[in-house]
């Protein structure tokens, strides 16, 4: 394996996490809430899916159990949020916060356990070709996974009913309800799918990119991409472009350091950052554009009128 | 055609009440409705009318009283039943998503299959066939009001609906567009639906309904055949009292121009905002000058720049009493002699938390009232103020010095009015003057502006109600698509001009358009 299709390995399995996330975040957002919870459900997905996998020795029981947590802690926000009608910044970031707590709890036993690594699916043929074999087709499941939701997302939004109402919801949540869709219903749903996303992402934290189960070792990503949705003005083809240009300068920032060039390293870990949101700003220039798209009712609590 | 005895009716509304804590929004309201018919529901704002056709819509649930649908007992749980069972509902708000174009917007409301391509056709066909033309592929937010109405007709005609509500449907209208509304509303009806209109315009009710019921507080007063009675008569009915008419006899000499906007262009800054495009008008002393149009065409982006909420590109744009001031801002205005009354009551002209005696403060702080001293408020002054302006303008409340959120639209409006009239300005700026606010309200606030431009001042009102333009403006002007036409004396202009110029379907001098419009 030449050093270059090492490099891209690791900007992949880099970005993958974050493109998750950020698009399971893009749906909850559309519909209008803001889930600050992403970081919460992230790592409560990354210490059950290593528990599960530890525990059963298999990978995909991991993988089944992150997505089964992140669904159950996205469940409670969307309780806390949509029935009971609790304020969603206060939740989102008091889900994080439990999630960060009680990660760390689960987790005590198995700290410094070998872990079970989701194996990389390799097409016979293809896989074998230089520099496009591994990169494009030796990849482990969840890497296709996340390209396969992301155009799902895309496709969803811009051909069918339940696009289309998920972005009225997030539009205008009165005139929702006054056309008879049940707002909290389609938010619940949405809540859920973004939930699923972001327990994925920590699963694969813990089940692929290194394999073992660390405290806090999310690291912020769930922030990443709450910030990557924004900036991508709430597009999901933006949002993939951010989230592999992040994993991308972030992994050549280590290389660099790797090889000894002398850039402080405050300003290597910046740089992604930096990068990310100037290219993001660029793309998405459009000041007034940018405000069609936003959702105008995100973060807004709905209670219809009896 | 089916008649009127007991199962004949599409619609009853038996005994309806809705209280809402302590207030009885609908008390004991009972309302028939005919296939066939177009339906009145008349009665001043807070007589319960949206109330009552909320309920009617499934969205809200009626404290008491039964619906019957074709003599069937039923209840309407939320407005998806109400749909189920053909009742459709145009809101004053329009229920439109500006992000989306239009044909998202309807198949948000049509079931079956989706597919927005041959939904598209059937939009064009259904709005040809109404007379009611739509672009299908437009994004809502870039339209003009009176289409965002066809848009929501349309998407009722979809739904194949039995019984069509219509909550104040002209109110953004010219009225060219209300007069292609109206024949569709006679259609409907030859096609044995039902429709139940709601309006303030009186005038229009007798010659569009065949029914009418008033409301007077939640109370139905009278059903009356609207045809047979005089708008005087129907006010009466729905006031309980005779209402005072405005006098605006003719002034002497006008005064030298007070307010002058030259050349006046801003660019949107707002996502669905208008761009201003070299506005020039001139407001004299002693003169009530009207703008009107359609809402959305410019009026706040206008009213933002002449109160200094945003500041002109040059000095020179916007003279107020000889000091040119289009980059001065708002306080420095005020300072000159200038009043500024914006269109929305509730966080714009007053924060509704606060009471009346700190809204005064707010903007009277500088006007040379002595209000604060070194940065301490007189709240016995403030006090003083605010009850000498509740006291000159009739404003009622139920505690002294109350929030301002708490008062009725009506009554808020009086204050805010009079709170700038108080302070005697030599140019004053209202946008909507009267929107949403009862008959008698209404009369005493345009009262108020006529005489305080017949003591000197330079009046500039902003309006879409033609009604109130023609009683008490001297000049008109029209705002169209962020465009200022030419100012018309009031009695050389007639509404159908008016009604064209906000339209944009006439030169800004009133003249025809050269080039042929499609």
């Amino acid at each position: 394996m030449s050093a270059l299709e090492a490099v891209l390995l690791t900007i992949i399995t880099a970005s993958t996490p974050l493109l998750l996330a950020a698009v399971g975040e893009l749906v909850t957002e559309r519909s209008g809430v803001l889930n600050l919870g992403v970081e919460g459900m992230m790592i409560m997905g990354a210490v059950t899916g290593f528990a599960a996998a530890y525990t059963t020795g298999s990978a995909a029981v991991g993988v089944m159990a992150a997505i089964g947590t992140g669904i159950a802690m996205a469940l409670l926000f969307a309780f806390l949020t949509q029935t009971l009608a609790a304020n969603q910044m206060a939740t989102g970031l008091a889900l994080t916060l439990f999630g960060i707590g009680l990660s760390g709890l689960v987790g005590k036993p198995f700290t410094g356990l070998p872990g079970v690594k989701l194996g990389a699916v390799h097409v016979p043929g293809l896989s074998g070709l230089p520099l496009v074999g591994p990169v494009l087709f030796g990849q482990d499941l969840l890497v296709y996974a996340s390209v396969a939701i992301t155009v799902f997302v895309a496709w969803m939004f811009s051909r069918t009913r339940l696009g289309l109402v998920i972005r009225a919801v997030g539009t205008n949540h009165h005139s929702a309800h006054a056309l008879g869709y049940d707002v909290a219903a389609v938010r619940y749903g949405c809540i859920a799918f973004g939930g699923a996303c972001a327990g994925l992402a920590g699963g694969y934290l813990s089940l692929v990119y290194t394999p073992q189960w660390i405290e806090n070792m999310t690291a912020g990503r769930g922030w990443i991409a709450l910030a990557l949705v924004v900036f991508a003005t709430w597009s999901p083809n933006r949002v993939a472009v951010g989230a592999y240009l992040f994993g991308a300068v972030w992994i050549m920032g280590l290389y660099a350091q790797g090889i000894g060039v002398t850039i402080p390293p405050q300003f290597l870990a910046s740089l992604p950052y930096l990068v990310t949101i100037g290219a993001l700003l660029a793309i998405s220039g459009n000041r007034i554009l940018t405000k069609v798209n936003t959702p105008a009712c995100i973060g807004q609590t709905f209670v219809p009128d009896r | 055609m089916e008649t009127t005895d007991g199962d004949g009716y599409l619609l009853q509304a038996e005994d309806i009440v809705k209280r809402f804590g302590d207030f009885t929004a609908n008390g004991s309201v009972t309302l028939s409705l005919r296939a066939g018919e177009i339906h009145a529901l008349l009665g001043e704002n807070g007589a319960g009318k949206s109330t009552l056709v909320k309920i009617l819509y499934g969205a809200l649930q009626p404290t008491a009283g039964r619906l019957r649908w074709r003599g069937e007992t039923i209840t309407v749980p939320d407005p998806g039943a109400a749909r189920q069972l053909g009742i459709a509902m145009v809101f004053q708000h329009f229920s439109l998503f500006d992000a989306l174009t239009v044909v998202e917007n309807i198949a948000l409301a049509v079931p079956g299959p989706f597919d927005l391509r041959s939904l598209a056709e059937r939009v064009e066909r259904i709005s040809a066939e109404y007379g009611l033309p739509l672009e299908p592929t437009a994004l809502v937010a870039d339209l003009p009001v009176g289409v965002r109405q066809r848009i929501e007709v349309v998407r009722c005609l979809l739904q194949e609906p039995r019984l069509l509500i219509m909550d104040e449907p002209t109110a953004v209208l010219t009225p060219q567009e209300a007069q292609q509304l109206f024949v569709t509303l006679k259609r409907l009806a030859e096609e044995g639906r039902a429709v139940l209109y709601i309006s303030h315009r009186l005038e229009e009710v007798r010659e569009l309904c065949h029914r009418a019921t008033i409301l007077r507080q939640g109370r139905v007063v009278a059903e009356v055949d609207p045809g047979s009675e005089t708008a005087a008569s129907l006010a009466r009915l729905m006031v309980g009292a005779d209402v005072h008419s405005v006098n605006a006899e003719t002034p002497g000499p006008a005064g030298p121009a007070t307010l002058t906007i030259a050349g006046l262009s801003l660019a949107a800054v707002k996502p669905f905002g208008v761009s201003l495009r070299d506005i020039s008008l001139e407001v004299r002393s002693g003169e009530v000058t009207a703008v009107a149009g359609v809402a959305g065409n410019g009026q706040a982006e206008l009213f933002e720049a002449l109160s200094g909420e945003r500041l002109a590109p040059t000095p020179q744009s916007i003279v107020i009493a000889g000091q040119p001031c289009g980059t001065r801002d708002i306080t420095e205005r005020r300072r000159l002699g200038a009043a500024f009354v914006p269109e929305e009551r509730l966080g714009h002209s007053a924060v509704p938390g606060f009471r009346l005696s700190e809204n005064v403060l707010l903007t009277r702080h500088a006007s040379g009232d002595d209000l604060v001293n070194t940065g301490f408020i007189n709240g016995s002054r403030t006090r003083a103020l605010a009850a000498r302006v509740a006291k000159r303008f009739d404003v009622r409340f139920s505690r002294r010095d109350q929030e301002a959120g708490a008062l009725s639209g009506g009554n808020l409006q009086k204050f805010v009015v009079g709170r700038e009239l108080d302070r005697n300005p030599r140019v004053l700026v209202i946008n909507q003057p009267t929107w949403g606010v009862d008959a008698g309200a209404a009369a005493l606030i345009r009262q108020a502006l006529v005489d305080r431009a017949r003591d000197g001042a330079a009046v500039l009102v902003i309006s879409q109600d033609l009604d109130e333009i023609f009683q008490i403006a001297d000049r008109i002007a029209v705002i169209s698509r962020g465009a200022l036409s030419d100012t018309f004396p009031a009695d050389a202009i007639d509404r159908e001009r008016v009604g064209m110029l906000m339209a944009g379907a006439l030169e800004t001098d009133g003249t025809p358009q050269q080039d042929v419009w499609a």
